[in-house]
Order: C-alpha cells, then structure tokens, then sequence
C-alpha cells in the first residue's frame, strides 16, 4: 500500500521538499500538508499551551499531592495486607493494591514528574532533579534516553529508539533479519521483564556493537543500573520477605506478581503509544531543518491515543492521552484530557490523523505487526 | 548510687538504631522513610522543618498576624530575629522572610509573624487574605542578628515605619521588663494604619514606653531634624531602626554625621539596588534550562521562574544561601554595579539573589 490517504491536492511540484516526509509503509491523512499549513498548526499549538500554562495553578498542585499520597497509601496497604498473605483474600488483595500503586508511580507520578511537568511548583519533593522511581532503571539515565532521544525523534525510523528498543523489528523499513522471526516470543519476554527492558535500552548496545560508543561508557552505565537494580531486588525480594518471617513466601509472590502486573500493563500502554494502525514513521530526512510546526504535526501523526474513562486514563499515566503528550511533553498531566477536543478539532480541521481507539483493539493492532513483521 | 551502665549496652542501641534505620531506607527505596512519614505527621522531630497555621488575626486593613506551630525541630529564636516561610501560592512555592513578633518564650511553643500586604506582593497578599488555619508552611530556623545586647542598653531608641514595627514587636513583648526607658517612633501612614496600635498605645498610657505617632499622610515624612527635636537626648541612646530603605539610608546618614555611627542598628527588608545589568540569555546547565533575563532581574527569579530549583536564602545579599558556581559569563552586583566574570570551568561564586545577567552566563544548577 503505497497511496497516501484523503490527502489535499498536492502542492506544486516544485523547489520546496515536501513538509512531511512519512515512510512509505504508513501512509497517513495529513502527510500532504503545505508548510503554511503546517506553520499554522503550530501557531495555534503554540496558543494552545500557553493558554494551559496561564491557568496552571493550586488545583493542578493539589491534584499531584492527592495522587502522590493515595499511591504511597495503597502502597503500604498492600505491603501491609500481603504480611497476612497466607490468607488467600489478604494476599489477592495485597498484590492487587501493591501492582496498582507500582503502576500509578510508574506511570502517573514518576513519567511524569521525570519530564519536568511538576517542577513549576519548585518543591525539591516533586521535581524532575530529584525524583528517583520504582523500576530499575535509574531516572537520570532514562532522562536522556525517553525526554530527549524518544520525544525529540519521535518514529524517525533509524533515530528514534523506541522503534523496536532495538531488538524487535517494528517497522516495514527496518531492513529483514532472520533473527526478527523470534519477533513474537521476544516481545513477549520484554512484555514480562519490562522494567529490566527499560534500564538496559539506555546501554545503547547496537552503538556498542558499532563502536560508536565506547566500553568505558557501557560500563559506567551498567555500574549505576546494578547499583539500582541491587535496591529494587533486595527491598521487593529480600527486606519484604525477611520482615513477614515465616510467611516469607506469600510476600515473595505477591511483590513478583506486582512486578509483572506493572511491567505487562505499562508494555501494553506504551506499545500502544506509537505502534498501532494510524501512527506514522518517518524518514531521516523529515529532520533536516525540522520547523516547531513540523516537529508538531510528526508528534500527532506518530502518536495513537487510547479510549477509556478517568481510572483508565489515570492508571495509564494519562499516556492514553499519547498526542496530547507528545505535543506537550512538560504540561502537567492532568490537563491533557481537557486539551484533547481541541487538538482533536484541530485536526480534524486540518484533515491530519488522530488515532485513538480501545486499548484491547490496539493492543491486537500492535501484536498483528508484530507478528507479521517478523517475516520478510 | 554508684550504678553504671553497662557499656556494651550503651554502644548496642546506637548500632541497633542504625541498623533499624537501614533497613528502613531499604524498605522504602527509592523513595526515603520520611516521604511515608510526612504523610502521618509533617511536624516531626527530624523531619524538614515546618510550621502549621493555628490562627490568622487580623491587625489592620492590610496586614495580619499568623500564629504559627513550628515542627519539633524548632530551635527557638533571639526576639527581633526573622525566619524564612515557604509558602504555596497558586501552586508555586514562594520563599520570604518574615520578623518574628511573638515572644520568645510562649508557653504554648507557638510562634507569630506579622505580615503587611505590600501592592502586587504575591506572598503577603496571600497570606493575609487568603492563609487558612491548618495550612503547612515550609520553615527556617531563626536568624538574624537585629536583637538586643545582654545587658540591655540604659535607654532605647526605636524607630520604625510600616511593617518595620515587626521585630521590634518582637523586642518589646519578650524584653520590655528589662529596659527602663523606650522611646519609638513610628510612622504609618494613618493612625488607622498603626500594626498593633492599640497595644503600643496601652504601653504608652501606662508609662511604659514613650510612643510617637507620625501619620505621613497628614504629617509628612520624619526629617532628622525633626527626630533630633522629639528626641533630645538621641545621643545617650541605643538605636534600632527599621523601615523603608530610604528611611534607613537617611538614619544612617544622621547617625554618622553625629559621630554615632556604632550605636544605630537597623534591619533591611529589601537588598539596596543601585545598578542593574544589561541583561542576557541565562542556561541553567545541569538543569538544561535556558532564560532571558533582563538586566533588573536578580538570577534567584529567573530561575526560579523557568522551574530550577534554585538554593535561596534571605533574598537580599546577606546570608550566602543562594550562591552558586558561574561556570562562564558576566553577572552584576545590582547592590553596587560590581561586574563579575568567569571563564569555562571557573565556577566563580555569585550570589544569585542580588547578581542579575550582564551578557549570557552559565550557572552550575
């Protein structure tokens, strides 16, 4: 499939390159867009956020404490409960509310409050500089490799990392491999050890192999990951465990099942981010001298939103919201589902794709390329 | 009794404590047992210091007294000293300083400041019209060196104006016992306008202290002359002065042409600016944020306003807490139009709280 979809007529074939340069395995509405269009989308982009910047405020600061101190509540509940974790009730519970609270600082406080959304409060409590999450990677490092390398490249199939995490095949333009037919099972594998998944990506390890990026460097790296990885593993393994005595093994069980929950359902979510049917990549060539508007239009058109009602969107750290987000990577999170009818219209206006569906609908669409990506 | 502790179990319950500490810290990881604690009671002895709202009494039409419950880490305070509030307004968390007016020793622990919405001041305005009992405020220990000497001077002089009153507030409710004789002199604008008139006009009633009002909008501003004629024996006395800068500058001024330049004191809420820089682009590298800040601009405020966490103290060129390393580039003392310059990999210490951009700089924050 090679034709591009309710495109506008085309702009004169002449001097200038086209605004939008898609890769030719996803062809999107929109990507016929003339650069006035496109600046004019930034323009009114650029209006947008400043209009949520002026209103920001107490409530969007009461809404984070409110949420830090439920997720630090249903954390020691659940620890709590899964103490009396030979009951079966107990430990059902336990391990529910532990897996819910893990995702909530994964995704609604620590993404966020990483990306800099909270740091105009100036509390050194909730601030980008200070924050360290639950996972194991180790928050500076995924600073760099999520904030700058993912969001500033966002589907440039080549630079944007996250295409594949470079060890799934996750766009027709990656060149075929027999090693892509282990596609499925692997993506299975880092479905279940996400979090390890997370932390190793920032190695870099096809530069490694390249030998752009030296031993020295991975090494660093890997010292402070193992320094991280050592605190997570010894508190939800060894500390917990130890503390329930004879009744280790329930709390065991219960923090590696909240572990996986965690890890299988931020997969799922982040998947769903740029992956499915709708979300368009890019060629290298879109980023020479890349304009505000373009960087705009790429990050709505690599972007896929998900359906859901406020737990879902809460729970999925409001990265339901994944145009929104990426458009406004620092706006606080809770003003994206106010937004999202507005840069909807926007593209509607402007015949642009806005992907966005039911989470179990993309997760199919994702699974489907993964699969069929694994053959030639 | 000749009983003596064991001293194995002297050096056991330090080791156990650590050893209970760590496994805390491992428990909690990555966050540190304290986020959980805060949760249960931010005013804990070892938590970061904080205060609670008890009361908000009103003092005037513009200012009002806040009692406050300092956290138990409260160290206490010398009257006539300030502490620094940490207080959220519209989310933001704003830093300033405030005299203390209660006195030193109440039996309830509480403490008590004394704000006056100054126009356009975010955090006084705040504070007094929209501060509620109950609200935590983030908090200092005291400091300052605006206090009485021990012994206390044979005659006093205070003159205040405005808000200036605060720390000699302070002063007068903790020490008035012990001085014999107090002559203050303070101008506010009406007499409706005195903080805490009725209180300072009882003292005067009962021959406490001698009280001159100056209400500027009728009488005009004090002159030194003036001063000199309603206190005649200004020389004998030990002086405290607080109030507007130009207030303090012409005191100065008065107490030096006489030749008393020793024994006058005065406290500055506002650092004295004479120049300004002409400005420039700011980055903020560790956090890899970037400003233009004009020249007026102290760097405090520029970086505070792009969202770095920026140290701060007294906000006025004094205490030190705000400096930072000048990885490069040119910054102004907007106290004395200083110019201050660093190559790469200097790090020369500024004070971020007087010291505005003059041409692009780089600071290591």
């Amino acid at each position: 499939m090679t034709a591009v979809l309710d495109a506008p007529a085309p702009a004169p074939a002449t001097e200038m390159p086209p605004a939008l340069r898609v890769v030719p395995s996803t062809p999107t509405p929109g990507s016929g867009l003339t650069r006035a269009q496109v600046e004019e989308i930034g323009r009114r982009l650029d209006a947008l956020r400043e209009q949520v910047l002026a209103s920001r405020g107490q409530a969007d600061a009461d809404y984070i404490r409110g949420v830090i101190r439920r997720q630090r509540q249903l954390e020691a509940g659940g620890r709590a409960l899964l103490f009396a974790g030979v009951l079966p009730p107990a430990w059902l519970a336990g391990t529910a509310m532990l897996s819910a609270a893990k995702i909530l600082e994964n995704m609604e406080i620590g993404h966020n409050v990483l990306h800099g959304q909270w740091d105009w409060m100036r509390d050194p409590e909730i601030h980008s500089s200070t924050w360290e999450w639950d996972t194991m990677s180790p928050s500076e490092a995924w600073k760099h490799s999520h904030n700058y390398m993912h969001h500033t490249y966002t589907n440039v199939v080549g630079k944007d990392r996250d295409v594949g995490y470079g060890i799934l095949r996750l766009s027709e333009e990656q060149a075929w491999h027999p090693y892509y037919l282990l596609n499925p099972v692997l993506n299975v594998a880092l479905s279940l050890l996400f979090q390890y998944g997370v932390a190793l990506h920032d190695l870099e390890v096809e530069k490694v192999l390249s030998r752009e990026k030296g031993l020295g460097t991975v090494w660093r790296q890997l010292k402070g990951i193992g320094r991280k990885v050592r605190k997570q593993v010894v508190k939800d393994y060894v500390v917990f465990p130890a503390l329930a005595g004879p009744f280790f093994a329930p709390v065991l069980l219960g923090n590696l099942t909240a572990n996986l929950v965690r890890n299988v359902w931020s997969h799922a979510i982040i998947f769903c981010g740029h992956f499915p049917d709708g979300a368009a990549q890019f060629e290298e060539e879109q980023l020479e001298g890349e304009s505000r508007g373009q960087w705009y239009v790429r990050q709505m058109m690599g972007s896929a939103n998900l359906d859901g009602g406020p737990l879902f969107h809460l729970m999925s750290g409001n990265l339901s919201f994944q145009v929104e987000h990426h458009l406004f990577p620092d706006l606080p999170s809770n003003r994206y589902a106010e937004i999202a009818p507005q840069v909807r219209a926007l593209c509607e206006e402007f015949g642009v794709a806005y992907t966005s569906g039911p989470l179990w609908q993309q997760y199919l669409q994702v699974l489907h390329k993964i699969n069929r990506l694994a053959l030639p | 009794m000749t009983t003596v502790t064991p001293p194995q179990t002297r050096s056991a319950r330090p080791r156990l404590r650590d050893r209970l500490v760590k496994l805390a810290e491992a428990a909690a990881t990555p966050l540190v047992p304290a986020d959980y604690l805060d949760l249960v009671d931010p005013l804990r002895s070892g938590a970061a210091l904080r205060a609670r709202i008890v009361a908000v009494q009103p003092e005037t039409r513009d200012a009002a007294t806040l009692v406050l419950q300092p956290g138990r880490g409260w160290a206490g305070h010398v009257p006539g000293q300030y502490v620094r509030l940490g207080v959220d307004v519209d989310g933001v968390r704003q830093w300033r300083t405030y005299s203390l007016t209660s006195p030193a020793d109440r039996a309830d622990g509480l403490i008590a400041i004394t704000v006056k919405a100054i126009p356009d001041g975010v955090v006084s305005n705040h504070l007094v019209r929209a501060a509620t009992a109950g609200t935590v405020l983030q908090l200092d220990q005291a400091a300052g060196d605006f206090v009485l000497p021990t012994p206390r001077p044979a005659k006093a002089l205070f003159v205040t104006a405005g808000s200036g009153i605060t720390p000699v507030m302070g002063m007068l409710r903790s020490a008035l016992h012990e001085l014999d004789d107090v002559v203050l002199v303070h101008s506010a604008p009406t007499a409706d306008d005195v903080v805490f008139a009725a209180e300072l006009r009882a003292l005067a009633a009962d021959g406490r202290i001698r009280l001159v009002e100056k209400h500027t909008d009728v009488d005009g501003m004090l002159g030194t002359a003036e001063l000199d004629a309603l206190v005649p024996d200004l020389a004998e006395r030990e002086a405290w002065a607080c109030g507007p800068t130009g207030m303090l500058d012409l005191l100065e001024g008065h107490w030096e042409s006489r030749g008393l330049a020793g024994r006058l004191h005065t406290e500055r809420f506002r650092p004295l600016v004479v120049a300004a820089g002409e400005g420039g682009t700011v980055t903020f590298s560790r956090t890899g944020a970037e400003v233009e800040a004009d020249g007026a601009t102290p760097l405090l405020q520029a970086g505070e306003e792009a969202g770095v966490l920026m140290p701060s103290g007294c906000r006025m060129g004094i205490c030190f807490g705000c400096v930072l390393p000048l990885r490069s580039g040119a910054v102004r003392d907007l106290r004395n139009g200083d110019l201050t310059t660093a190559a790469e990999g200097d790090g020369v210490l500024v004070q971020t709280c007087v010291s505005a951009a003059a041409g692009p700089c780089d600071l290591d924050v």
